[in-house]
């Protein structure tokens, strides 16, 4: 795995485990790789996937359970999506809104392009949402 | 724990490489000790396994003292050198001869490592090229089960596979009893393997922390123009911009740089010990 500049190796290791829980790799309440199979799997320092686990497991994105070993949460689909919204807002928006500053586009604009980008790639998921 | 107790060291009495060292390394922990080429970094690790002795000053490993060279602490060790030797046997007798001295020996997990790292089981040991030799001694170094692991520049002589999976067994074999401690300046192949940082350039320790404290008191990023009213340890001029390295005042979480980072404290050192006092 190549890891990105920028962002710590262990928030990119937590984003890993965040993804195959959207995937539906790894499923709400099914136990996960141990701290040594992902150490061993990304070649990383198994202290680097602690440090990811006992982040997520604050977020109460993944559960310990003594002695089995660690667990996505039963609702760690919906914990997941609500931390990258926070992070999206903290740190992706605000770059975008500068932008859109600094170009002068206008906010009613975005909203219709907004909306038709829906309707172009997410159609079948309309009724969902 | 290994602890240094004012250790002074010098290949002659006149002109001392390290004075009055004193730092303690703990268990549990992937250490990479980072220093330019005769920075000390062999001297060191030859002083811990007992093969070089302290002019001064005492080292204790696990409260043995590696001089007094007793079996009882020569089989909880194990050294890889930078260029190995290895005698003319097969696997099989160097196995039969060698492994009754480490007690923790895994025979089981030998074999696997060697097959894991791709060396032929065959032949005579001094007829293998150096890599496949170097494969060799990891191996058998690892399924020694010692408490400590000291490898001076393990991935020296290795093909990019053999780097990948000599990752991969670190990170199988590491537990928080056993500390694994190893030289490098191939900085790049062992970047997110380790977890504490020692920095060591003409016989002086110019840094000794966790990967932690590091990324919380400074921040890596490229920008366009360096920062003004902040500690900059580093800058390198890049294609997007500028790389620096900058103390952290934003509490930003960025990904360490250890080229960057060994660059600015071997340039800066007065900076890094103000930032990352020592003892």
């Amino acid at each position: 795995m190549d890891f990105r500049e920028k962002q710590a190796i262990y928030l990119q290791i937590a984003e890993y485990v965040c993804d195959q829980i959207l995937l539906k790799h790894w499923q709400c309440g099914n136990k996960i790789l141990s701290i040594r199979d992902l150490a061993v799997m990304m070649e990383v320092n198994p202290n680097t996937v602690q440090r990811a686990y006992d982040f997520l497991q604050q977020r109460e994105i993944i559960t310990n359970k003594r002695g089995i070993g660690y667990f996505a949460d039963d609702d760690a689909v919906n914990r997941v999506v609500s931390f990258r919204k926070e992070q999206f807002i903290e740190n992706e928006l605000p770059l975008f809104f500068r932008n859109i500053y600094l170009l002068n586009v206008p906010i009613e604009d975005i909203s219709v392009r907004y909306k038709s980008f829906i309707n172009q790639n997410f159609k079948d998921n309309k009724d969902e949402k | 724990m290994i602890q240094f107790n004012n250790l002074s060291f010098g290949y002659s009495r006149k002109r001392l490489l390290y004075k009055n060292l004193t730092l303690s390394i703990e268990n549990g922990s992937i250490y990479g000790l980072l220093g330019k080429n005769g920075a000390g970094k062999s001297t060191l690790l030859k002083n811990m396994v007992g093969t070089l002795f302290p002019l001064e000053g005492t080292i204790s490993i696990n409260g043995k003292e590696p001089k007094s060279r007793k079996p009882s602490f020569l089989q909880t060790i194990y050294y890889i050198a930078e260029d190995v030797f290895v005698p003319p046997v097969t696997i099989k007798q160097y196995e039969r001869l060698f492994a009754p001295f480490y007690p923790l020996f895994n025979k089981e997990s030998f074999y696997k490592y060697l097959l894991e790292l791709e060396v032929s089981i065959d032949g005579k040991l001094n007829k293998l090229s150096f890599g496949q030799q170097k494969k060799f001694v990891i191996a058998f170094a690892l399924a020694c089960n010692t408490e400590v692991l000291l490898m001076d520049e393990p991935t020296n002589g290795l093909d990019i596979p053999s780097k990948a999976q000599f990752r991969k067994l670190i990170a199988s074999v590491m537990n928080e009893d056993r500390i694994i401690f190893m030289s490098t300046h191939q900085i790049r192949d062992l970047e997110n393997m380790i977890d504490k940082v020692m920095i060591v350039d003409d016989g002086n320790l110019l840094l000794h922390s966790s990967i932690t404290t590091i990324a919380e008191k400074l921040c890596f990023k490229t920008v366009t123009s360096p920062p003004i009213g902040v500690k900059v340890l580093y800058t390198e001029k890049m294609l997007r911009g500028t790389s620096v390295v900058i103390e952290n005042i934003n509490g930003e979480d960025s990904a360490l740089n250890l080229e960057h980072l060994f660059n600015g404290v071997t340039e800066n050192p007065a900076m890094a010990k103000q930032l990352f006092p020592l003892n």
